[in-house]
């Protein structure tokens, strides 16, 4: 079983998002931290990219500030080689194709695979495209975590039958960011899901509060939180770790 | 020249979010559907031929050529459709199968605007609803097209993410689509994007070298030796090459904005300066950083400013078969303004980069031989611009 799948094992898992290096790398290490502390199951380390086309105004603006400050790809691989010595629990990352592409496929995987890293989500690699990286994530034991959306329909059953890790189901329409209310009948298409595989599923997209999280939890098997803890990094700045860790806490306590 | 999933070689493809899959597939079996539906055809036709003013002339620029003093040089009239600029093909194409589609709203990126024009021109001849994206930068550069696409009825909605410039605007329209799908066409402008848009923009552009091919037959009774057309996305010249790639005695060559100069940061040639990636749906050369940041591309026109080129035009570089060259601002003003003063026709900045390199060309070719420029667009939205770039403070 992967390492990510184990991170469900102990009942509903809380998933954190943070874009690595908005403000900075040692920011974003310490927020790591305060969130495994207070009870993350997983973390999804987010490396930037200068035109996220998948992320609404919040998250385009901490990829923003991360690269004007200067954060690469291989900063944030050193950053995650640091943190694997106090981290224990899963971690994924979330970036855009053209990063593992551009960086040679080969050597940005088989680097996940020496520093830690036991997932790769490209919210621009549907299942059509997913060969470009999948034998090699195959080969270095890396988790290519499939997304599934609110429009998916016919498709849950063929993406769901060959996924890994765990299924990122997108809770609504549109792009990341906070919404007052989610609409989509998901639970109906986590039950098509489970009929299809054991692989546990996550809700994200718009989940910000710890309401919002226990009726997430309630219908799947975790909830992904991105844009919430990334207000509180814009607000906070170097402050925002300990502001991160009472946020999980109450997250998570909300899941349980 | 596709095969599975909307391949040209290594490029092309589908890198687009799960949530636009479904509204990808359901396009592509659409247009597969109504590609070959004559009442389809027939209307289309219709709409090229009574609306947009096709077929465009096929011009013998006589006074041109004969200041160059080389090859036979033709200008194809696309400044001359509705709306003054090739756009409008690929447009009235998409609206059309939109509309079939049951679709009520389209929804556009645009750089100099021609697009957004042309976009809001169908929409306001088929009763559709439209909002066009355009990169902040390019709403004050391009004043007069966003009032026009007002004027029109389009919502226009300026960008600020990014450079605030076409990619940026590209990537709203694409946001813009994830979160309404159902009522809502993205009418992408050029032959770039996730399949089919590749394919779609293409074929509904190929009419550019299907009049030439007729035309040139008719006044030349041969074939020619060269085609240059601008290249920023690449649908004017994917359209003007497409009739002739099988041609293999016809050169194609497509002219990239060099802005400053390629050995400059200052520049948007994809092709002499970019590499391969994956960007905005599809796999292609692509202006980048060495950790694969998307650059700031640079180019005195707007329509041109784009940091990646069609996976078609990659594929036809990869094979040989076309030669992308670039062109710089400087000479791309030079040849806007000789060729209003030598044949009263005033290109737009784009078209302008082929004018420049036909330029070049012509001189060292032997008089029997012919080359077609394409002038993709018409320049009067440019006068204020390059008036301001000789050092003339107009507005419009």
């Amino acid at each position: 079983m992967s390492k990510i799948r184990e991170a469900f094992q102990k009942g509903k898992a809380f998933i954190p998002f943070i874009t690595c290096g908005d403000p900075d790398l040692d920011t974003t290490k310490e927020a790591v931290k305060a969130m495994v502390a207070n009870g993350a199951d997983l973390v999804e380390l987010g490396i930037p990219f200068s035109d996220p086309t998948a992320e609404g105004p919040v998250i385009q603006g901490a990829n923003l500030r991360a690269l004007q400050g200067g954060v690469t790809t291989d900063k944030v691989f050193d950053m995650v080689r640091d943190l694997r010595k106090e981290v224990t629990v899963p971690m994924v990352f979330m970036t855009y194709a053209n990063v593992v592409f551009s960086y040679g496929a080969e050597r940005f995987i088989s680097t996940c695979q020496e520093i830690g890293i036991d997932g790769l989500i490209l919210p621009d690699l549907p299942f059509e495209e997913k060969e470009e990286f999948q034998p090699l994530c195959t080969r270095y034991g890396v988790d290519l975590i499939s997304l599934i959306a609110p429009t998916s329909e016919n498709r849950i059953a063929m993406i769901a039958k060959e996924a890994e890790g765990f299924i990122y189901l997108v809770s609504s329409l549109g792009v990341t960011g906070t919404r007052s209310e989610i609409k989509t009948d998901l639970a109906s298409i986590v039950e098509v899901i489970r009929e299809n595989t054991d692989v546990p599923c996550a809700i994200g997209f718009g989940i910000s509060n710890p309401e919002q999280a226990g009726k997430m939890a309630a219908i799947s098997d975790g909830a992904i939180v991105g844009s919430a803890i990334i207000k509180l990094l814009a607000k906070h700045g170097k402050e925002a770790p300990q502001y991160i860790g009472e946020f999980v806490k109450a997250m998570k306590a909300a899941m349980e | 020249m596709t095969n599975q999933n909307g391949r040209f070689g290594i490029h092309g493809g589908q890198y687009i979010p799960e949530t636009l899959m479904n509204a990808v597939i359901e396009l592509e079996e659409a247009y597969e559907h109504y590609k070959n539906d004559p009442e389809f055809n027939r209307e289309l036709t219709e709409l090229f031929n009574e609306y947009a003013g096709r077929p465009s002339r096929l011009y013998y620029a006589e006074k041109m050529t004969k200041d160059l003093g080389g090859a036979k040089i033709y200008l194809k009239r696309e400044d001359l459709n509705h709306t003054g600029a090739h756009k409008i093909n690929n447009v009235l194409g998409q609206a059309l199968l939109a509309k079939k589609m049951g679709k009520t709203r389209l929804i556009a990126e645009t750089g100099a605007g021609q697009h957004g024009v042309a976009t809001a021109t169908a929409a306001a001849l088929m009763g559709m609803e439209c909002v066009v994206f355009m990169g902040e930068e390019d709403t004050k550069r391009q004043a007069l097209n966003v009032y026009r696409m007002r004027l029109l009825g389009a919502e226009v909605i300026p960008v600020t993410t990014g450079t605030a410039t076409l990619k940026d605007a590209v990537s709203e329209a694409m946001r813009e689509w994830t979160s309404r799908i159902d009522d809502t066409h993205y009418c992408l402008g050029s032959v770039m994007g996730p399949h089919p848009f590749p394919t779609i923009v293409r074929d509904f552009q190929a009419v550019i070298s299907k009049e030439i091919k007729e035309q040139m037959l008719e006044k030349e009774g041969r074939l020619l030796d060269a085609v240059i057309a601008c290249v920023g996305g690449g649908s004017n010249a994917i359209g003007t090459f497409y009739n002739f790639i099988e041609d293999k005695e016809v050169q194609l060559i497509g002219c990239e904005a060099a802005g400053r100069g390629i050995d400059t940061f200052e520049t948007a040639a994809t092709v002499n300066t970019g590499r391969v990636g994956i960007f905005h749906g599809m796999k292609s050369y692509f202006c980048q950083d060495e950790y694969g940041q998307i650059a700031p591309v640079y180019s005195i026109s707007a329509g041109l400013d784009y940091p990646g080129i069609g996976p078609e035009h990659a594929h036809l570089h990869d094979m040989g078969r076309a030669s992308y060259v670039p062109v710089t601002d400087d000479e791309a003003v030079e040849a806007f303004e000789y060729l209003a003063k030598t044949e009263g026709i005033i290109p737009a900045i784009e078209s302008a980069h082929a004018v420049a390199y036909a330029k070049k060309l012509a001189p060292t070719m032997d008089k029997d031989k012919i080359i077609v420029i394409t002038i993709s667009g018409r320049g009067d939205k440019d006068c204020a611009a390059i008036a301001r770039y000789r050092g003339e403070d107009i507005h419009e």
